[in-house]
């Protein structure tokens, strides 16, 4: 693992955008992968921390499972869920065509 | 015992009528700023809600315009609260802790009343359908949402510039920011604008705000307040919290906030110790950890107030002990991999579909572009960066190199911690590393990102910590409010909190920045 920060090219911006489903624009993408690369440049200080057998800490607490009981509750209408849809139709969220439309 | 064993040899302190006299008074008008003296007045009925709200109301017409601490007020709700709760007290029957207090909200957390934006374009108009628990909890005690305040885009800032509904600007000084991302909070609370007000701490959100506009900032423990209805930026970090006039106010509020919630699955089951009750006794003896890693590139006025304070605990019989904290300067490192990672996979929910912008634009013919144009369309610069930051830190031949090695460091740090704190009961050290800085006058997102060197290394660890009002920098023009910052063990919330109260009580009342005149 190398101290530095492997450069990122203008395509790997592109593919992390199409990962991230974020549209940025062709010529926003340099600015961006300067952003990120001052970035990813300060982060590479943590690759000179020896970190051999230490469990990854992914979370303050040790809690596991938490579940509650398995009893009926009210929940929300569906006309309180609907209130946030941008496009309805009747008790339906409208979307654009699914099949055959996802490109990536 | 009482606090005065502990303030041997301090008798020349003004501090024993504390913020209960007229220091707690703010000198531009009769309505107390704190919520304790407050909710005490309106239970006496030397006020009324009614009157209180009002008051707030008129307060919040003059300072809003030039301030932008808030994004939308609920004038006719409150008022409404407000008559019931006076008809309340009318008639002798029970009311709440908090009867009648009006308070802010953060607008990253969820209340039915008004919408929920989180200061971005991308929630515009969106309306929950549901209350945070803490909202509930608030309420349920009598205090009454006057509120919604203004943020860095989903809490993803220092200095409240990047808010989709302008920048907040700071009270003290309105050429300078109110430090974020709870800026509009923590404005308000400067302002006399609120009792108190909620904020989210993610990565020191509560803390430096709180600092930059001279009053207090408290992020709990992790996992000690639900985070239901807190629109989630870094599950593993985030941490709501009350950012008040006094140390008093803070530890009411999150008694009434604090505790386990079957809705949110990651709150703490351990039981909420009672700390309003035991706030005024100082611990006979403890013992305060000074990292020598706190100590340089401060602003001289910070370092100041830190020593200051070291002063303080000693003359009051503390133990002042040296620790090593070595792994201080790479928490800003270990935050952008772990907050960012954190928040793409977060923010991968609001895709237009459900609630939430949707692109209108005709080339989003499919569900892709529908996807990418919304987001794109709908989050502002510093989100998208840290969703691409976060997206590439998790993808594939990059996982182990950043995320799971920024978690390894993360045990780390937290072992750092456990160790420091096995010799004293609290951390002293800044909150931020200097004073308000003028908005337009950090635009290196690096830069900015260390604003937060003191603060995101108690979340990293799931840790509590405060920051109080520690004086004033006076070498800039008007002077600005500087803060110190006291970090205790998980769930060592109420050593923690006297500690803080014996601090504040020897300062006297809080001060008050005059009204702009602009």
């Amino acid at each position: 693992m190398s101290a530095e920060p492997t450069p990122l090219t203008i395509e790997e911006v592109r593919h992390v955008a199409k990962l991230a489903r974020l549209a940025i624009a062709p010529e926003r993408l340099p600015a961006m992968q300067a952003e990120l690369m001052a970035i990813l440049g300060h982060i590479a200080q943590l690759q000179s921390i020896k970190t051999d057998g230490l469990e990854p800490m992914a979370h303050p607490l040790t809690l596991v499972n938490r579940l509650r009981d398995d009893v009926e509750q009210t929940g929300m209408s569906t006309a309180e869920i609907l209130r946030n849809a941008p496009a309805t139709e009747g008790e339906f969220i409208a979307v654009p065509k699914v099949l055959g439309g996802e490109s990536s | 015992m009482t606090s005065m064993n502990g303030m041997n040899g301090m008798t020349s302190m003004n501090g024993m009528n504390g913020m209960n006299g007229m220091n707690g008074m703010n000198s531009m008008n009769n309505m107390p700023g704190d919520l304790v003296t407050l909710r005490d007045q309106i239970q006496r009925r030397d006020t009324t809600a009614c009157a209180a709200i009002d008051h707030v109301l008129e307060q919040i017409a003059s300072s809003n315009p030039s301030i932008n601490a808030y994004h939308e007020v609920f004038a006719e709700e409150a008022r409404a609260a407000a008559t019931h709760i006076d008809a309340l007290i009318a008639a002798g029957k029970p009311t709440g802790p908090l009867a009648g207090v009006p308070i802010a909200v953060k607008d990253n957390i969820a209340t039915r009343l008004g919408r929920t934006t989180c200061s971005s374009r991308i929630l515009e108009n969106y309306r929950s359908p549901f209350d945070a628990t803490v909202v509930d909890r608030l309420t349920r005690a009598g205090a009454i949402v006057i509120g919604k305040t203004n943020l860095d885009e989903f809490a993803m800032g220092s200095s409240c510039e990047k808010c989709a509904w302008g920048a907040v600007r700071n009270p003290w000084d309105t050429t300078r920011v109110p430090g974020g991302s709870s800026g509009g909070s923590a404005a308000a609370v400067a302002a006399n604008l609120c009792a108190a007000a909620l904020g989210s701490d993610t990565g020191g959100s509560i803390r430096q705000p709180a600092s930059l506009c001279g009053i207090v900032g408290f992020k709990p423990s992790y996992g000690r307040v639900s985070r239901y209805g807190l629109v989630a930026f870094g599950s593993s970090l985030d941490q709501i919290g009350p950012i008040t006039h006094s140390v008093r106010d803070a530890a009411l509020l999150y008694q009434c906030m604090a505790g386990d919630d079957p809705l949110d699955s990651t709150s703490a089951p351990q039981l909420v110790e009672d700390v309003t009750s035991t706030l005024e006794e100082t611990p006979r003896s403890f013992r305060v950890g000074l990292p020598k890693q706190y100590r340089s590139g401060n602003d001289a006025a910070v370092d100041a107030a830190v020593a200051r304070a070291v002063d303080f605990f000693r003359a009051m019989g503390a133990t002042i002990v040296d620790v090593d904290l070595p792994l201080t300067d790479v928490g800003i490192s270990t935050y952008y991999v772990i907050a960012p990672a954190e928040a793409s996979s977060n923010l991968a929910r609001f895709d237009g579909i459900r609630y939430g912008h949707r692109t209108t634009s005709k080339t989003a013919s499919d569900l892709f572009e529908l996807y990418a144009q919304s987001r794109a369309e709908g989050f502002g610069p510093e989100v998208q960066r840290r969703i691409m930051l976060g997206t590439y830190v998790l993808s594939a031949g990059y996982y182990d190199a950043y995320y799971r090695r920024a978690l390894q460091i993360r045990r780390l740090i937290k072992q750092e911690f456990d160790k420091a704190f096995e010799s004293c009961d609290v951390i002293l050290g800044p909150t931020s590393p200097t004073a308000a800085f003028k908005i337009g006058g950090m635009t290196d997102p690096l830069a900015m990102y260390m604003c937060d060197v003191y603060t995101v290394n108690t979340n990293i660890a799931g840790i509590c910590g405060i920051s109080l009002p520690a004086g004033f920098d006076t070498t800039t023009g008007r002077p600005l409010p500087v803060g110190i910052q006291l970090q205790a063990q998980a769930f060592a919330e109420p050593i923690l909190l006297k500690i803080a109260r014996a601090y504040e009580r020897a300062q006297g009342g809080r001060e008050y920045p005059t009204p702009s005149t602009d």
